[in-house]
């Protein structure tokens, strides 16, 4: 804007255009038309020059990156001793023992192998020599980069000791190696899914960082990496012996069965100590496989816990926590005879038993015979509610606490409204999914006496304060009894084993079909079970994904034909390891259990 | 063209809509737009299968989604870039209405899919992240506004406008979203400047935001961090930068070739924010020179348009738009360069996100419409050499 004021309405115009009649107002709008006219080509002729800074300015800034760029590509890579000089990578990882201190994780030295290009007498012999040491190296692409002007080009993050010698005789001195340990599970796929495994962090020339990625080695990784304690190891409440031969039977179990998967459980009843746990398929720990890259469903993957993340509707075994809250609540006793006229028609749905055993049964036989219709009987007596509070002081409803990262997506499925309908097929184990360990910690409880166990992997040195009450040891005891007798003449006849008292109740569960409803013929079978029942100490879980087997001229899916006998094998074979000693003239608990009342 | 007689047929002047279009629009950048797009369908074949397998997709499942997004967004550009400049302002002004209501409704409704700012609505199949649509909305109606106030006796159109794009920080600030906000409060200034700011005050609006700055850097952990980590002169040898700065040399002038590149497994945003590192690792610096090239083509073609453009609004919101387009594209290659502090930005066209190549193509269709060649001011102004 001018300095001086242009007046809209000069007087000499407005005189001017009176004496001709003319109106004055017009005088004022031209002017204002022309000013506002004047004051637009101000502001236009402005907005040029600064539209082109604001270009000038971006043009400046694609350019700066551009030569940024260019500068960073023309760089080369630094020797990444240097970029860490200030950083110190801890090494030094605790050792991971079993029970009895057998090594079950370690750290092994070995080297990691890089290049100096500019170091090098003759690069195309080295390359040759190196693609024969290392076969899936590619021959070109080492020529090209031997040859380039860097100064730096790692090789192999860990190579084997023939590995090293055979770079040796090279003879090249721009080929060098950096100490470099590694992680190493001295027993392969033993315990596979505890472990879990562990990869390279932070990296230099002279050191590299190990961090656990999974299992144990994830969960403990600031306990392990911790240089205080690197000279104490973290002991295991597995027992490396039996582990072994656990997964050695479950594994010939599920090819005899022609199994999908499997898993086992093995726990200390009153502990909660796991001294077992297997899940097959499984994977070596010291070569991980990468996650699946095919397919929506990581359970199919070998890295899949079945024992911790897999959660199933396991069915019939379910029936224990049923028929033993009824016991505690002094709503049956094991005689107490109950209605199990087939089918039980509720809401529009109907319950069956597998084989009929007659309309009146008594507790001990719905257990023994593994009657639907009786346990859901007991259950609609219960209740949803005090059904749900039981199941929950189990810690049936939320995911175990186990010490694998694993066990956090090891979360039960709940029905989303509790009704009545859930709270009878519940009672035998559908509609509600829980992972083979929930199973374990709370059978544990239904025949220690009647307190909660916590699932731990780590060895107690002392025995742990008992848990929170669930049941009465009456109960516990009668329980006991029903489960021994359904081993000694029941379902699970099939998982006696002479001299250890072995009980327990199998289950076998149609398997949800993802497009809806249930598969007729793929089954989750599973065996439940305690020895020795006179007093139990250890808890066993067998679970068969999809098993099958022909006996007795007829295809048999059911846990007693599958899972229990896998069970019982295991038992054999463990037994022993466990320092127990077979009763050579067993008592009959059932028997027993009379005395007591 | 009044009708002289009854029942005479209208005979249509002038060009068919399709052929006028051609002619006028400014077809160098529509080149440049569809060759950008189609680099980034050829990155993502490189960058996100290891993305899709963390998530358990088929390897090119995220592929074939941009594409489709893309595809959509070409087709809604066109069109859009087929509008007279009134109608797009008609509809823009609307749509920045929904557009912050959806914004402002997000702590309700948003979700934050587990990254600690509530920036999405999850639609099931998809997600929207409002703010990419909002964006270029925003630019348009701060442009009518502003043009409006150099009318006679026009509203007060820079003040409210200013006091819009306050809200609008602060609502993005809330989320949080620095990057964002960061990004439409200069954008603001950008066309604050254009309509004729006096200096001294865009000195002390760019203060203020230094001062907002330093508040929020000891607010606020999360941009702290974000800024340590760039003041600090040794990059932390794990960090996304540090990556990003490695894949560039890994790669060299001629890249480590087809699906040898190691940075898309170690970093998290390598389909997104760090797209452009990918790109120098498999395809070589050469490639990311040819994007800075089509990046800085489209923006100084649309700059030197509407260096000649006389109506006010256009020139601001085509300006405004321009800006926004560049700027984005700046700040996220100036972050893997180092020559920026790390910031969640999207590359336009390049980087994977069905919300952010939607609201780019209709941005891109506006700065098309805009700078269509027109007649430029009346007969009289050109007689008479008027401001030339």
């Amino acid at each position: 804007m001018s300095g001086q004021r242009v007046p809209l309405r000069p007087l000499s115009r407005v005189i001017e255009a009176r004496q001709k009649g003319e109106s004055p107002d017009y005088i004022e709008r031209e002017n204002l038309r022309q000013r506002h006219e004047a004051e637009r080509d101000k502001l236009r002729l402005r907005a040029e020059g600064r539209i082109l800074v604001v270009a000038l300015c971006f043009l400046l800034g694609f350019g700066a990156i551009g030569v940024r760029m260019g500068a960073l590509a023309a760089s080369e890579p630094q020797e990444p001793d240097t970029i860490l000089a200030n950083a110190v990578i801890q090494t030094g990882r605790a050792d991971i023992v079993d029970r009895q201190g057998r090594i079950m994780a370690t750290n092994l030295l070995t080297n990691a192998l890089y290049a100096h290009p500019h170091e090098m007498v003759d690069p195309i012999a080295a390359a040759e020599g190196l693609v024969e040491i290392f076969p899936e190296m590619d021959y070109d692409r080492l020529v090209a980069q031997l040859t380039s002007e860097r100064r730096f080009l790692w090789l192999r993050r860990s190579i084997s000791p023939e590995q090293e010698q055979a770079v040796h005789d090279l003879g090249e001195p721009g080929l060098l190696f950096g100490p470099r340990e590694i992680r190493l599970y001295p027993n392969g796929a033993i315990a596979a899914h505890v472990m879990g495994g562990a990869s390279f962090g932070q990296e230099a020339v002279n050191a590299a960082e190990i961090v656990g990625v999974a299992g144990l080695e994830a969960q403990f990784d600031a306990q392990l990496r911790d240089p205080a304690r690197a000279q104490n190891p973290l002991r295991l409440s597995l027992d490396l012996a039996i582990q072994s031969a656990t997964e050695e039977v479950l594994a010939s179990g599920m090819g005899l069965m022609n199994a999908r998967g499997a898993s086992a459980v093995l726990m200390d009843a009153h502990s909660g100590e796991v001294i077992a746990l297997a899940s097959l398929p499984d994977f070596d720990p010291n070569a991980r496989p990468r996650p699946l890259t095919t397919g929506n469903d990581p359970s199919q993957s070998p890295l899949f816990n079945r024992a911790v993340q897999g959660v199933y509707e396991l069915g019939s075994v379910f029936k224990v926590f049923t028929v033993a809250q009824a016991l505690d609540l002094g709503m049956v006793t094991p005689e107490t005879v109950i209605d199990t006229s087939s089918p039980l028609r509720i809401a529009g749905f109907n319950i069956r038993d597998f084989r009929d055993y007659g309309p009146r049964q008594t507790a001990t036989e719905v257990i023994v015979h593994s009657s639907n219709i009786g346990t859901a009987r007991i259950a609609d007596e219960i209740g949803p509610d005090r059904q749900r509070m039981f199941l929950e002081d189990l810690g049936l409803l939320e995911p175990a606490p186990l010490e694998i990262v694993e066990a956090r997506t090891g979360r039960p499925m709940i029905p989303a409204r509790w009704e009545r309908l859930s709270t009878m097929t519940i009672s035998y184990g559908h509609g509600l999914s829980v992972s083979p360990l929930h199973l374990a910690s709370g059978l544990a409880a239904m025949v220690n006496g009647g307190t909660r166990v916590t699932p731990s992997l780590i060895a107690q040195d002392q025995p742990p304060e008992a848990g929170q009450r669930v049941i009465s040891e009456q109960t516990s005891t009668q329980i006991n009894a029903m489960m021994r007798a359904v081993v000694d003449g029941g379902t699970a006849s099939l998982a006696e084993v002479e001299g250890y008292e072995m009980g327990g109740k199998t289950g076998t569960a149609d398997k949800p079909n993802p497009a809806g409803g249930y598969y007729e013929d793929r089954v989750i079978a599973t065996f439940a079970g305690a020895f020795p029942m006179r007093d139990p100490k250890y808890v066993l879980i067998v679970t068969l994904d999809e098993p099958e087997i022909v006996a007795l001229g007829e295809t048999r899916r059911t846990a007693g034909w599958t899972a229990a006998p896998v069970a019982a094998e295991i038992l054999r074979r463990v037994g022993p390891l466990l320092d127990m000693q077979p009763v050579i003239a067993p008592a009959v608990v059932s028997q027993l259990s009379s005395h007591i009342e | 063209m009044t009708e002289m007689a009854h029942g005479t047929v209208l005979v249509q002047s002038g060009e068919a809509v399709l052929p006028r279009w051609w002619r006028t629009v400014d077809r160098g950048t529509i080149g440049c737009i569809l060759a950008l797009f189609a680099i980034g369908l050829l990155l993502g074949f490189a960058a996100s299968p290891p993305l899709a397998e963390r998530n358990g997709h088929p390897p090119f499942h995220y592929v074939t989604r941009q594409a489709f997004f893309g595809g959509m967004a070409m087709i809604g550009m066109l069109l859009v870039s087929m509008m007279p400049p009134h109608l797009v302002r008609r509809f823009a002004v609307v749509g920045f209405g929904a557009a912050f209501l959806s914004l402002l409704l997000l702590p309700i409704f948003g979700t934050d899919f587990g990254q600690g700012a509530v920036r999405w609505y999850s639609l099931g199949f998809a997600s929207v992240q409002p703010s990419e649509f909002l964006k270029p909305l925003y630019m348009v109606t701060v442009a009518w506004m502003v043009a409006a106030s150099q009318e006679l006796a026009g509203p007060p159109g820079k003040r409210l406008s200013f006091a819009l794009t306050l809200v609008i920080v602060g609502v993005l600030a809330m989320q949080p979203d620095f990057g964002q906000a960061a990004l439409i409060l200069m954008a603001w200034c950008v066309i604050y400047f254009v309509a004729g700011a006096p200096i001294i005050l865009l000195m002390g609006v760019l203060a203020l935001a230094g001062v907002a700055g330093v508040f929020f850097y000891n607010a606020s952990e999360h941009f702290a961090r974000r800024i340590d980590g760039f003041l600090s002169a040794e990059v932390a040898p794990n960090t996304q930068l540090a990556y990003a700065a490695n894949a560039i040399r890994e790669g060299g002038f001629f890249g480590a070739g087809l699906g040898e590149g190691a940075v898309k497994w170690t970093l998290p945003d390598a389909h997104t924010d760090f797209i452009i590192a990918v790109a120098a690792e498999e395809y070589g610096v050469l490639l990311v020179l040819v994007i800075i090239a089509l990046f800085a083509t489209i923006a100084l073609r649309s700059f030197l348009r509407l260096l000649k453009e006389r109506d006010p609004f256009i020139r601001l919101a085509g300006t405004g738009l321009v800006t926004l387009f560049a700027m984005q594209a700046t700040i996220n290659m100036g972050v893997a360069v180092r020559l920026l502090p790390a910031k969640g930005m999207t590359l336009p066209f390049v980087s994977y996100g069905g919300s952010s190549i939607l609201a780019t193509g209709l941005a891109m269709g506006m700065i098309l419409a805009f700078t269509r060649a027109r007649p430029q001011g009346d007969l009289a102004d050109i007689f008479n050499k008027r401001g030339r």
